[in-house]
């Protein structure tokens, strides 16, 4: 229902055009970029726990990797989906690619994204072989046990083609020289917020993970993976969200002091637009970033699995709130002393369009969980919950 | 009067903001001028196509020493850093080395809106429509200049289409170079009160050049380091501060 319903609005979209949604000439970027952004981060989790599993060996990670490969496969085809709809001529889209400025971070995005998602798409092909009846199709077995072997390579692909994308999404705001709100200073060609998209992209993939897990259990009442997976994600997500905290108050503070006023804005200046006031940085950094690693960073809070959830959903939420801070908060304020602070809200037509990728991403999930080895200690773990 | 060389102009503007009374006519020059359509129903002030806008500012005082100002604001044609030509992921944007004005290829461009969101003087519009001019209406357009279609970014050029025909003009008597005033954009033209001047700023001795220099010349948000091209010009020192440093009076 879900799903026709947001596929209705996506197709007003496409045949009578992007005045079916709420953005206007300076809201340029809406709910979808906003969505996207936090969809991508959240879908991190599958090229870093690939790297952790297939570089770094942790192999206590092979019980989620199925499942982090496939919300890595709809959170970035979601976004694409998205994307897609969101330019004003989607059959152009292959400009990009035969006409690339090679100075644009969203040339860059737009490389990054799909050969990422043909990655995952690879990725996803020995999930899928696994189904219990295809693998009695000897060919079939081959090619899995044979992509197998790829899986090293592709995770290592994985791992750089992400570091770039995450890292561009977050250059597209960071390299807007001529809106200080967004602006930062960085190394070499690369803001810092491209550096920051990377981490805190890296700490919300593994809680996301968490979340999806425990929601997934809840859900069928089954225990799917050792408690101890679950808060070794945890502890991984907690040491990176404080460095990323440590990194982002260091940007910030040199953005408050050094790069906002040398462009003509002192920082206060942007707090004074109700309802973005400095709560929005405190609760960013201190609300939904230090107290989450903090949490995290304590071994016997982490194995609590109500107080790992608990965490991991404040991972999550600052990202999203990072996001929305660097793409709504940015167009709403004012450059020009003659123009107002505008407010936005999205028409039904773009919030049913993400409704239907919610929709396509639960199904799709769904239908993985019931025909695929998802989580493949789930059959131990419920052997062993009938035996005792 | 010394002739222009080609190839070595940086074309640009200066508006005097105390002869501007804000009428508009060079909204409604630009918009004939470059086919931009009327705006269909349910457009608003925010999703409406207007090359130009001329927006009002107050110095925020009670009567009797409440004053104001309009500002004609269209693109800026950036010079040193041309933020929309830096995004732009497929080149649809670029800036002509000979003229310096930034150009907007309808064609070429993908409707990303990253460009939109990357300039700070809010000078360019997106087509949210698909562009309707009511019947009769039609037979008003510029043969000279394309019409664009839903989905793309539009903005001011200067009136490029003003600038090929004073090069074929050119052309067609033997010259390469253009004579001063011979390509000068719609807005200039209509302005009834003489507020706009044009030219190329390159030509020390023009009218535009010696007007930019003048110490009540100022440009938009000028520590954003954009380099533009479009000059306002005031006595009033609320109103330099205000456009110059984006501070409200």
């Amino acid at each position: 229902m879900l799903l026709a319903f947001g596929v209705y609005a996506l197709a007003r979209c496409l045949i009578l055009g992007l005045n079916q949604t709420n953005m206007d000439n300076r809201f340029a970027f809406g709910l979808w970029i906003f969505l996207d952004l936090t969809v991508i981060a959240l879908g991190a989790g599958a090229f870093f726990t690939g790297f952790l599993l297939y570089i770094l060996r942790r192999h206590e990670l092979k019980s989620v990797i199925n499942s982090a490969v496939v919300i890595g496969f709809i959170c970035y085809s979601g976004a694409i989906l998205l994307l897609m709809v969101d330019v004003g001529q989607p059959l152009r889209a292959w400009f990009t690619f035969w006409y690339p400025n090679v100075h644009s971070m969203l040339t860059e995005v737009t490389f990054c994204i799909t050969c990422y998602l043909m990655v995952l798409a690879i990725e996803y092909v020995p999930v899928i072989l696994k189904n219990r009846k295809l693998r009695y199709i000897p060919s079939f077995l081959c090619f899995e046990f044979e992509l197998h072997k790829l899986m090293y390579v592709l995770a290592g692909v994985g791992t750089f083609l992400s570091f770039f994308h995450q890292g561009s999404l977050g250059g597209l705001y960071g390299v807007m020289q001529a809106r200080p709100f967004a602006y930062r200073e960085g190394f070499f060609i690369w803001p810092s917020t491209f550096f920051l998209f990377i981490a805190s992209a890296m700490a919300a993939g593994p809680s996301f993970l968490v979340l999806t897990t425990m929601l997934v259990e809840k859900i069928s009442g089954k225990r799917l993976v050792e408690h101890s997976v679950l808060s070794l994600l945890g502890k991984i997500s907690g040491m990176i969200l404080i460095v990323y905290v440590f990194l982002k108050s260091l940007d910030t503070m040199v953005w408050i002091n050094h790069t906002s006023p040398s462009a003509g804005v002192e920082a206060y200046r942007y707090y004074q637009w109700q309802p973005f006031g400095s709560w929005i940085l405190f609760a960013e950094i201190v609300l939904f970033g230090l107290a989450p690693a903090l949490i995290l960073m304590n071994k016997s809070k982490r194995e609590d699995m109500r107080w790992l959830v608990s965490a991991a959903a404040l991972v999550c939420s600052g990202i999203a709130l990072n996001r929305f801070v660097l793409t709504i908060q940015t167009l709403s304020l004012p450059s020009l002393p003659f123009d107002p602070f505008l407010s936005y809200s999205p028409s039904w037509q773009e919030s049913a369009a993400f409704l239907a990728v919610v929709a396509y991403g639960v199904l799709i999930y769904s239908f993985s969980y019931r025909y695929l080895p998802l989580f493949p200690q789930e059959r131990d773990l419920e052997a062993s919950h009938v035996s005792h | 009067m010394s002739a222009v060389k080609q190839g070595k102009s940086r074309y640009g503007m200066v508006i005097d903001l105390d002869l501007c009374t804000g009428c508009g006519a060079c909204m409604v020059s630009c918009a004939s001028e470059n086919n931009v359509p009327p705006a269909q129903k349910g457009t608003t002030e925010r999703t409406g196509l207007t090359w130009m806008r001329v927006a009002k500012a107050e110095n925020g005082l009670p009567f009797p020493e409440s004053r104001g100002v309009f500002f004609p604001v269209l693109c800026q044609q950036c010079g040193t850093h041309t933020p929309c030509v830096a995004v732009c992921p497929q080149q649809a944007v670029d800036v002509d080395p000979e003229t310096g004005v930034v150009g907007q290829m309808a064609e070429r461009c993908l409707g990303c809106r990253y460009c939109m969101v990357a300039c700070p003087y809010h000078a360019r519009y997106f087509n949210w429509n698909d562009p309707v001019w009511p019947a009769g209406m039609e037979k008003t357009l510029n043969p000279a200049v394309a019409t664009r279609m839903r989905g793309v970014v539009e903005k001011c050029n200067f009136c490029h289409g003003r600038l090929q025909a004073a090069k074929a003009k050119a052309a067609a008597e033997g010259r390469r170079d253009l004579h001063p005033g011979e390509y000068v954009p719609a807005c200039v033209e209509a302005c009834p009160a003489g507020a706009m001047v044009f030219g190329d700023l390159n030509e020390r001795t023009s009218d535009v050049a010696q007007a930019a220099a003048d110490p009540q010349a100022f440009r938009l948000l000028e520590k954003l380091g954009t380099g533009t091209k479009v000059y306002y010009k005031s006595r009033h020192d609320w109103v330099r501060r205000m456009g110059r440093d984006g501070k409200e009076a």
